[in-house]
This record gives structure tokens, C-alpha cells and sequence, in this order.
């Protein structure tokens, strides 16, 4: 009994630490690459090398990234945008799943169906009527050292912020998650005579970690990695994301050429701290997964 | 409990109907009404210029054509002629005469799709369509989500009882398993071209279990490009529905297990019985998701293929986001997009159906 | 697309919302602001000679002030897209040869207003004309040709061509045989096909020309049947797959291309922005010589970036002083030293080491003049591009080439009815 335990045991370590070799190397390959010329890459790829900063390592690689964009503007935007989005998104979105998976009012079952049916629709068939409608909205500028209303909202971190606060996938999560909490609670907190925001404010939400961590986990992502709309509508350096700055590095005709070390090296930059910040993260994240477990 | 829960609905009656309603409204207000601005609206205008022939950036005016831009996409002919088993060029040759757009005959314009050929070889039967890249791209796409499906979602159940497993490091493992997932697809797709070249990592580790293995590039094989992506794409977000199935594992009691282990069951038994059953909503919920990314698919087309070798990559956006963004065809674009809204909301449709009769 | 969006989004809005303009520009005193858009952010060379014009030209006058604003060229196509749709256009962009007409019939551009002096010193490649009006002009051109080592053609005993007598057809095809047998390199020839976009017309159109194909018809510009599909041009489609089917070429290439400096590949076709690095690595073994006469005599193509004035330029005079302060010989000779493309005038190229007579570029001068020919000048082109790029790729990887090229005149000519020829 005790031997065939142990063998099944071997068994799963087996496959753990396969899947561990298989989700880790590519980037593992990014990150050495990040370190070696591009002649270096090219000719480590045909090897277990590629996956190990071997040879003659050195850190030119980043300097030039540094050289070619102002990599710390781009990394404020990036995370400024992010996390506005993912904080006013994860307030807005829970309201609205709170109301349609515990509140009955008119409508409601309208408003289900049409949130899942806006999942289907690919950004980049609403990308242009978008672009145009938020060229026409008014907006309050600071100019000159006074307020003025101003129409347009190119070239301003609104535009790349407001219209991905509110979505459907993340309200689809919510009412999912929120249905599973028991109905009891906010009864009888409405007998006690609290307000339905009360209810939501102070017993869904601290019942819902679950939802908000994988809510902000994927907004976050799909904010970080929102290419086609900021090219759109940012005309100036200084409002630039990071995935926009890894069109600096694709030069094919020119003396340059694509500088593949430097690719190498930035997407390092800039997937290393969101996986620092997610190891960081998951503990909570995944500890309130489990928490839900005893609860439900 | 139960009695309390029948005093409230007497006690709180009408007056809690009509709260309830106005907070639902105001709860869902700030929602909504970004959305009917930023999406809704895009939405209503872009789905109206599928009835155009609207072109980005021309100084014409784009006028109402009905739904030429749908009979176009849709239409299909079969078209057989004469050829000649020396010569492949004779059976091409003689369809020409109907598809040369400037000939008149109903085949006019319209566009290979798929070809076969007589037991003798003198006679071709040819599929033409009106937009051969609709049916290929549709045809790609479909593949694309029935294949990684059942792929990733099986995968990731599979890596969610290994983590739920009694093995050590299990926060380690997990974290491991979900790092491509933060990654993001653009990057994840640069680094797969270099493991899929002829003489990448790829080729050196399959060389290594297979032997006698012939060394492939992947990306420019019609047949391999696309199953290379499938597997690259799984792989990416294989993590994200690991979790969603870990959260949905911690959610069947404990109890059950003992319940199961107490009348012998095995442990195939055991997953049969109790964790199947104990994950019927978390499936649903993965398979929908799964589906609905996956008819979506489209980063990666564009960063490692552009949609071929041969349009074996070319996805149903893929298509859309050429017909619209690099040739302009905004209007015809549109089209293509109302038909993939009306597919995708239909098999969601369906999947909720075939999902829904044990709830 | 533009027009449509805003009928409809004026009904559905109700005129709640106004429509914005450019904001005007009427100053005293202060310098007017001139907008100015460059492509080639990150390319820290070409970006520090356009700084310094603009430093120039702002000390040098009071009237007008260029502000600069930098975007990656990978995006920069989509995003004057997305400025013309949004009326946010900059006063000077800069713009692919090509691409112009396009522009200018979209109504992005207005026709320059330069001196007919600067006009005139500046060579062919590097001037945009549409509808017999200039509407760009650029400080370089490029220029394609192959790369050699001179040990490879000693060793395959193949003799060295000049541009007056390059090798022919049948001496390219041995040669790539030759090359190939001799084993010593993982594929005789790389066309740079890893690289996507632009490239694939502005590299293989050329050849096309010379079998005698062309991409559209250029007497009306109204039909590619005949042209694209025509017997030479499938002919160039049947030759050019071979390269790849026989195994000369790579079809799966990346877009590396440090393959020939590495000696892993025989010969390379590439522009001469490539050639400096090639030339520090193989010193006396590497040869420039011309593309081959596949029937039509040799042809390469022209055209490059060049610098034009967007209709909605409230200042096109600040904008004209500033293209035509740019052009001066001192900035055509700093682009050409920093990023190694050909000088647009004569007087430029002779200030410039490598391209004056003798220089080891100079080849590329002659190549440039004698060679090259304008992808079609007419605003179908930006269609043409992308439907050619396909049809050329999905030759490389196996398609029959007269159905492939078939397919694309079909695909043109819609386009073309489509837009009323584009009149």
C-alpha cells in the first residue's frame, strides 16, 4: 500500500515538474536572450543554450533599450492607466453584478443577455466608429493655467481609460460569483434595516475576493497589453504604453535592422514586473479562491 | 432561517419591490450607460455600415447597397469542366472562362474554394465562392475552437488536480503554470516564432523523442501551421482556467471524498462520482469562455503568420481586421462582423442549451 | 468611412456633441506652432538629423516654430489613419513614395509649394508627384542590389557582373545551382522574404518588371488583368517559387537576415542601408553587383520616405519653409553619412564619402539611376500592395503562381471598380 502511494506520488511529481519545464522555458529563453547579442540568440535557438545566459553575456542589450524610448514613461502610463482602469472597473462592474444577480428590477434579464452578447464583439470591428465618437465628446482641459471645455479626447489619458472601465465580462463574472453567495446574509441584514449599497459594501464585497482578484487580474492584463487603441488615439510620446513601444524595435529596411536582442531585453522589462507583482498577488489571490471553498 | 426568510418578504413587501428596483436601476446605471457609450453605440454604427460600401479614407461617398455585401460573402457555386490528367493547367484554364471576372457567366469574379477530380482525371469539379477567404477563415476558426477546447480545458482540469494533489510546493508549481498567462500574447508570439523555425527548440526536442524525426517549420507548413498555433495558444492561457477549475474543486465538500473513499471507491471512481458532478457549473462557465476567446482568436495570427502559409491561418477577425484595416473595406469589414456576432452568439446559444438540462 | 461615421453619429447624437476642427493659429509675436510628425522613432540616427534641422530652423527665423512629435514606423501608417479620420492630422508628415498618391487622393495632403531649384536638383527617387503635382519630397533614396562574397563566385567559377553587363537569366539560375551544390551553405540565396509588409512590392515587383510583367496596367491604371497575370509576370512567379522549391531559398525565413554575414548564405538581395555592416564584417570579399537582367533589363525600385504638407495645415507656408530648409545639402549629407541611403541630389552625394565617386557605395548611385522604377504612382497602390504581399507569399510557400496571380488581378480590378478607378 505504502510503496504503491509513493509511486503514483513519483508519478505526479513527474508531470508537475514536466509542466513546470514546459510553462517556464520560453521565458526563460526570453530572459537569457535578453542578455546576448543577436548573433548569439540566432545561433543559441538550435540548443538547450538558448534557455540559459550563456556565452558572452553582458547587458548591452538594455542599454540600447533605454537609449531608443523613455522606458519609465511608458512603464507610468502603462501601470496608471492599468490600475484606473482595474480600480474604477472592479467598483463599477460589481455594482451593476450585484444589482442584476441580487436586486429584481425591470430589465434585468435584458441587461444579462445584452452584457454577454457584447463578450463576442471583437474590439477591432468597434475600433473605428470608436475612435470618432470620442473625437466628438467634450472634455475639460487645464490650458494656459485656466479650466476650458474643449472638444475631443485624443491625446489624454481619459481616452485610453474611460471606455474600458465598464465591461461585460467582468459584470458576467460577478453576477456568476454573487449567486453563489447565500441569500440569507442580505436578508437579514434588510430586516436589520440596512441599505442595499450597505449590503453590497459590507457583506457582498468582502465575500467576494474571488471575483475581484480574477476580475482585476484580467482587466489589468488586457489593459496592459491593449495595442491597436493607443495607437489610435495617442499622437504624442509622453502618453505612450509599453506594448505601443515594441513597434520601436521592428526596423526592418533600415541600417538597423529589428533588433531582436533589445525585443528580448524589453519584453523582459516589461513582463518581469507583472510577474513579480502577480507571485506577490497570487498569494492573496489564490487564498481567498480557497477561502471560498469552505464558505460555499 | 426558513422561517425568518417567509416573515421577510411579509414584513418587507411592496416598499422593498420598489427599493429594490430603484437601487437595481441606480447599481447598474454607471455600467450601462458607459457601455451604451463606448460600446452600444460603436456597435449600432458599425453593424450599419455593413449595409454600405463605405471605404476608410476615400474622398467618395459611401452609399446603401442592401445586403449586396452578404450575398457577396455567402455566395457559393460548384462549376465542373473538362481536364487533362498531363496538365494540370486544363481544368484551371477552363473554369477560368467562368470566373474571369470580365467574362459573363454567374461564376463571374468568384474565387476557387476547393477542387477534386474525376477517378480518370478528365473531368474537375471546383467549389467557387464569392469570398473564398470566408469559408476558409470560418472553416480555420471552427477547428481552431473545437480543437483547443477540449484541449486547454482538459489540460487545465488536469493541472488543477495535480496542484489540488498531495504533492509538495504546490504554490510554486501553480505560480509556474500561470506566468504565461501574464504574459502578454504579442511577446508570447515572438517567442514561439524562434522555438518553431526549422532549427528551433521545437524541432531539436521532438528530434530527440522521435527518432528518425524529420526537422519542420512549422509556421510555413500549410499543415502544421495551424496545430502549431492551437498547441502555442493552449499553452498560453492553459493557467487561467486552471484556476478557474481549482476555484471550482475547493468548492466540493471534503465530506463527499470521505463519503466515496468509506464505500471503496477508487480514485477514478472517486473523480467519477463526486468531482465531475461537484464541477458541472465550473465547466460550463470554462467551456463557454474557452469558445468565446477562441473564435476570437487573433494577436497571434497577426504576429506570427499574417494568416498563412497558403490562408491555413487565416482567422474569421484575422479577416475582418484585413478586410477593414489594410485594405479599407470598412463596409464589407462590417459585414463579415455581423455575420461572426450572429455565429458566435448562436453557438454560445447552443452550448448554454446542451449545458442547462441538469441545472 | 469618415464621412459615413459622422452622418450617422451626428443623427444618433442629436448635435448634442460638436464636431471639432484644428485649432486656429493666429499669433503675434510668438512663433506659430507647426506640427510635424516623423516616422522613425527609435531609429535614433534618422531622428537626431531631423532634430537638428528643426533646432536649426527654429533659431534660424522668427515667424514659425516645428514641434516634433515621434512615432514608431511599425504603427505609423495607422496612426495618420487614425488622425485623418479624427481631423487631429499634424502640418508636416513624412510619408512612403509610394503610398502618397493614395494619400493625396484621401485627401490627407496638399500639393508643396517648393522653390523649382530645390525641385529640380532632386532626383527622381526622392520626389512624389500625383496628378502631375508635386506632393513630396524626400532627402534619400534607397537602393536594392546583391551581395556577394567575391570567394563564392571564385569557388562556383561564376564571373563578376557589372551594371552594364549583369548576368542574365540562365547565368543566375546556374549560378544559384552552382552555389547550392556546393554545400557549403544552408540555402544559396536569401530574398528576405522573413521580413512582411511594403517590402514584398518594394522588393519583387521590380523583378516581376524585369521578366516584362508589371503590377497594373500603366497606361490607364484602370486594370491589372493583363499586367499582373500576364504570361511574363507568371512567368516571374513560376521562377521565383522555384527558388524555393528547389531548396535555394528558405521559405520560412525570420527576419534576421545576419545569415550571409554569418556565411551560411550565398547570396543576398538587400538594400544598401544593409550593406555597412556587411562590409565591416568581409572588408575586400564582399561584392555589390546589380540585380540580373531576367529579360527586361535590370530593374530595382525607388522611392522612399519622404516629407509632405497635410491638407489641414493651417500654416503650409511655415510647413514649406521647413521642407525646403530640411532639403538643403548640409541635412541630405548628415542623413546619408548617419543612415547610409543614397543622397537625393547629386551635389549631396559628392560630399558624401561613400557615395561619392569611387566610394564603395557608389554603385548603388549608378544601380539607383539607371534602374529603378516607381511602384505604380496612383492611389490603388496601398490596395495593390497588400494584395500582391499575399500573392507573392503564397507563391514562396507553394501556390500556382498564374492562379495566385490570377486571383490578385481579379482582387485589384474589384478594388478598382469599387472606387470608380479611383478618379
Amino acid at each position: 500500500m505504502k510503496k504503491k502511494f509513493s509511486l503514483g506520488l513519483t508519478i505526479q511529481y513527474g508531470f508537475a515538474i514536466f509542466f513546470m519545464l514546459l510553462f517556464s522555458l520560453p521565458l526563460l529563453f526570453m530572459i537569457s536572450s535578453s542578455f546576448k547579442d543577436p548573433q548569439a540568440i540566432f545561433a543559441d535557438v538550435k540548443s538547450w543554450r538558448a534557455f540559459f545566459p550563456v556565452g558572452d553575456v553582458n547587458f548591452d542589450q538594455y542599454l540600447g533599450v533605454f537609449d531608443r524610448l523613455p522606458l519609465w514613461q511608458f512603464l507610468f502610463n502603462s501601470i496608471f492607466i492599468s490600475a484606473v482602469v482595474v480600480l474604477l472597473g472592479l467598483f463599477v462592474n460589481s455594482l451593476a453584478g450585484y444589482a442584476i444577480a441580487r436586486l429584481k428590477f425591470k430589465g434585468q434579464n435584458i441587461i444579462l443577455v445584452g452584457l454577454i452578447a457584447t463578450l463576442v464583439i471583437p474590439f477591432e470591428t468597434i475600433a473605428m466608429p470608436l475612435l470618432v465618437l470620442v473625437n466628438s465628446l467634450p472634455r475639460v482641459g487645464f490650458e494656459n493655467g485656466s479650466f476650458e471645455l474643449t472638444t475631443g479626447w485624443l491625446n489624454t489619458y481619459l481616452v485610453q481609460i474611460a471606455p474600458f472601465i465598464a465591461w461585460g465580462f467582468s459584470i458576467f463574472l460577478f453576477v456568476q460569483y454573487f449567486k453563489t453567495i447565500p441569500k440569507e446574509l442580505d436578508e437579514a441584514a434588510l430586516i436589520d434595516g440596512a441599505s442595499f449599497f450597505s449590503i453590497y459594501w459590507r457583506i457582498i464585497v468582502p465575500l467576494a475576493g474571488p471575483a475581484f482578484a480574477t476580475s482585476a487580474i484580467l482587466s489589468f492584463l488586457a489593459i496592459w497589453n491593449a495595442y491597436l487603441w493607443p495607437v489610435m488615439v495617442v499622437q504624442t510620446e509622453a502618453l505612450r504604453t509599453v506594448q505601443v513601444g515594441l513597434d520601436y524595435f521592428w526596423a526592418s529596411t533600415s541600417e538597423e535592422g529589428t533588433q531582436w536582442g533589445e525585443i528580448m531585453a524589453y519584453s523582459t522589462l516589461i513582463t518581469v514586473p507583472i510577474i513579480i507583482v502577480f507571485v506577490i498577488f497570487q498569494r492573496s489571490f489564490v487564498a481567498s479562491v480557497a477561502s471560498s471553498g469552505v464558505k460555499g | 432561517m426558513v422561517s425568518l426568510n417567509n416573515l421577510n418578504r411579509k414584513l418587507l413587501g411592496q416598499s422593498l419591490k420598489s427599493r429594490s428596483a430603484r437601487a437595481g436601476f441606480l447599481f447598474v446605471f454607471p455600467a450601462v450607460s458607459m457601455m451604451l457609450l463606448f460600446l452600444v453605440t460603436p456597435v449600432i454604427l458599425a453593424f450599419s455600415l455593413g449595409f454600405t460600401n463605405a471605404k476608410f479614407a476615400s474622398p467618395t461617398e459611401p452609399s446603401f447597397i442592401g445586403i449586396e455585401n452578404f450575398t457577396e460573402m455567402l455566395s457559393l457555386g460548384q462549376v465542373s469542366v473538362e481536364a487533362d490528367p498531363n496538365d494540370e493547367n486544363v481544368a484551371y484554364d477552363n473554369l477560368r472562362t467562368y470566373t474571369k471576372p470580365s467574362n459573363a457567366s454567374p461564376y463571374a469574379g468568384m474565387q476557387i474554394l476547393s477542387e477534386s477530380y474525376s477517378a480518370d482525371g478528365t473531368q474537375a469539379n471546383f467549389t467557387v465562392a464569392g469570398d473564398a477567404l470566408f469559408w476558409k477563415s470560418l472553416f480555420n476558426t471552427l477547428v481552431f475552437a473545437a480543437v483547443i477546447a477540449p484541449l486547454q480545458g482538459g489540460l487545465a482540469l488536469a493541472l488543477a488536480l495535480l496542484i489540488n494533489s498531495k504533492i509538495r510546493g504546490k504554490v510554486f508549481f501553480r505560480t509556474v503554470y500561470f506566468i504565461p498567462v501574464v504574459t502578454s500574447m504579442v511577446v508570447v508570439s515572438i517567442l514561439w516564432i524562434f522555438f518553431y523555425q526549422k532549427d528551433g527548440l521545437a524541432n531539436v526536442i521532438l528530434d530527440a523523442l522521435i527518432p528518425g524525426f524529420e526537422p519542420v517549420s512549422f509556421l510555413t507548413s500549410p499543415d502544421l501551421a495551424l496545430p502549431a498555433i492551437i498547441f502555442m495558444s493552449a499553452w498560453q492561457a492553459v493557467g487561467f482556467h486552471m484556476i478557474i477549475w481549482l476555484a471550482g474543486l475547493q468548492t466540493i465538500p471534503a465530506e463527499l471524498y470521505e463519503a466515496a473513499r468509506v464505500d471503496g471507491a477508487n480514485s477514478w471512481q472517486q473523480f467519477r462520482a463526486v468531482t465531475w458532478p461537484g464541477l458541472r457549473t465550473t465547466f460550463v462557465f470554462v467551456l463557454i469562455i474557452i469558445s468565446i476567446q477562441a473564435m476570437g482568436v487573433f494577436t497571434q495570427i497577426n504576429v506570427m503568420t499574417q494568416g498563412g502559409p497558403l490562408d491555413s491561418t487565416t482567422t474569421f477577425v484575422f479577416h475582418i481586421f484585413r478586410e477593414g484595416f489594410r485594405k479599407n473595406d470598412i463596409g464589407y469589414s462590417s459585414a463579415l462582423a455581423i455575420v461572426f456576432f450572429v455565429i458566435v452568439v448562436t453557438i454560445s446559444a447552443i452550448q448554454r442549451r446542451l449545458t442547462r438540462d441538469k441545472d | 468611412m469618415i464621412k459615413t461615421t459622422r452622418v450617422l453619429l451626428a443623427a444618433s447624437l442629436a448635435g448634442v456633441l460638436a464636431i471639432t476642427g484644428c485649432a486656429p493659429a493666429t499669433n503675434t509675436g510668438e512663433p506659430v506652432k507647426v506640427s510635424m510628425w516623423s516616422h522613425a522613432a527609435g531609429n535614433d540616427q534618422e531622428i537626431a538629423t531631423v532634430k537638428e534641422a528643426i533646432t536649426d530652423f527654429n533659431a534660424s527665423q522668427t515667424s514659425y516654430e516645428v514641434v516634433l512629435e515621434e512615432f514608431p514606423q511599425e504603427s505609423y501608417n495607422d496612426s495618420i489613419a487614425a488622425a485623418a479620420a479624427s481631423n487631429s492630422l499634424p502640418c508636416i508628415i513624412d510619408v512612403d513614395g509610394p503610398i502618397m498618391p493614395n494619400w493625396a487622393w484621401s485627401g490627407y495632403m496638399q500639393p508643396l509649394q517648393i522653390s523649382s531649384t530645390l525641385e529640380e536638383s532632386l532626383i527622381a527617387g526622392a520626389k512624389g508627384y500625383y496628378n502631375g503635382e508635386l506632393y513630396s519630397a524626400g532627402a534619400w533614396d534607397a537602393a536594392l542590389g546583391m551581395l556577394v562574397r567575391k570567394s563564392t563566385l571564385e569557388k562556383v567559377g561564376a564571373r563578376i557582373p557589372t551594371v552594364s553587363e549583369p548576368w542574365t537569366l540562365a547565368e543566375f539560375d546556374g549560378l544559384l545551382k552552382a552555389v547550392d551544390a556546393t554545400g557549403d551553405y544552408d540555402y544559396a540565396i536569401d530574398w528576405g522574404n522573413g521580413w512582411t509588409g511594403e517590402w514584398y512590392p518594394y522588393a519583387y515587383s521590380p523583378i516581376m518588371q524585369s521578366f516584362g510583367g508589371d503590377l497594373i496596367n500603366r497606361d490607364t491604371f484602370e486594370s491589372a488583368d493583363g499586367a499582373i497575370n500576364s504570361d511574363k509576370s507568371v512567368a516571374f512567379g513560376n521562377w521565383f517559387g522555384s527558388t524555393f522549391a528547389k531548396g535555394y531559398a528558405n521559405a520560412a525565413q525570420t527576419g534576421d537576415r545576419t545569415e550571409f554575414i554569418a556565411g551560411t548564405i550565398g547570396i543576398q538581395y538587400n538594400g544598401n542601408w544593409a550593406v555597412k555592416d556587411a562590409l565591416e564584417a568581409l572588408g575586400d570579399d564582399l561584392l555589390i553587383v546589380p540585380p540580373p537582367n531576367f529579360g527586361s533589363g535590370p530593374k530595382i525600385g525607388a522611392g522612399s520616405w519622404q516629407f509632405g504638407v497635410s491638407s489641414t495645415c493651417e500654416n503650409a507656408e511655415g510647413a514649406n519653409q521647413f521642407i525646403e530648409f530640411i532639403l538643403q545639402d548640409k541635412y541630405i549629407v548628415a542623413f546619408a553619412n548617419r543612415i547610409g541611403l543614397i543622397p537625393a541630389t547629386a551635389a549631396a552625394a559628392a560630399e558624401v564619402p561613400n557615395y561619392a565617386p569611387g566610394g564603395p557605395f557608389a554603385i548603388f548611385v549608378e544601380l539607383s539611376n539607371q534602374f529603378s522604377v516607381l511602384r505604380p504612382p496612383t492611389p490603388a497602390y496601398l490596395k495593390i500592395s497588400t494584395i500582391y504581399e499575399k500573392a507573392v507569399a503564397d507563391i514562396i510557400n507553394g501556390a500556382n503562381a498564374k492562379q495566385a496571380l490570377d486571383a490578385a488581378a481579379d482582387e485589384i480590378d474589384a478594388d478598382l471598380a469599387d472606387n470608380k478607378f479611383y478618379k
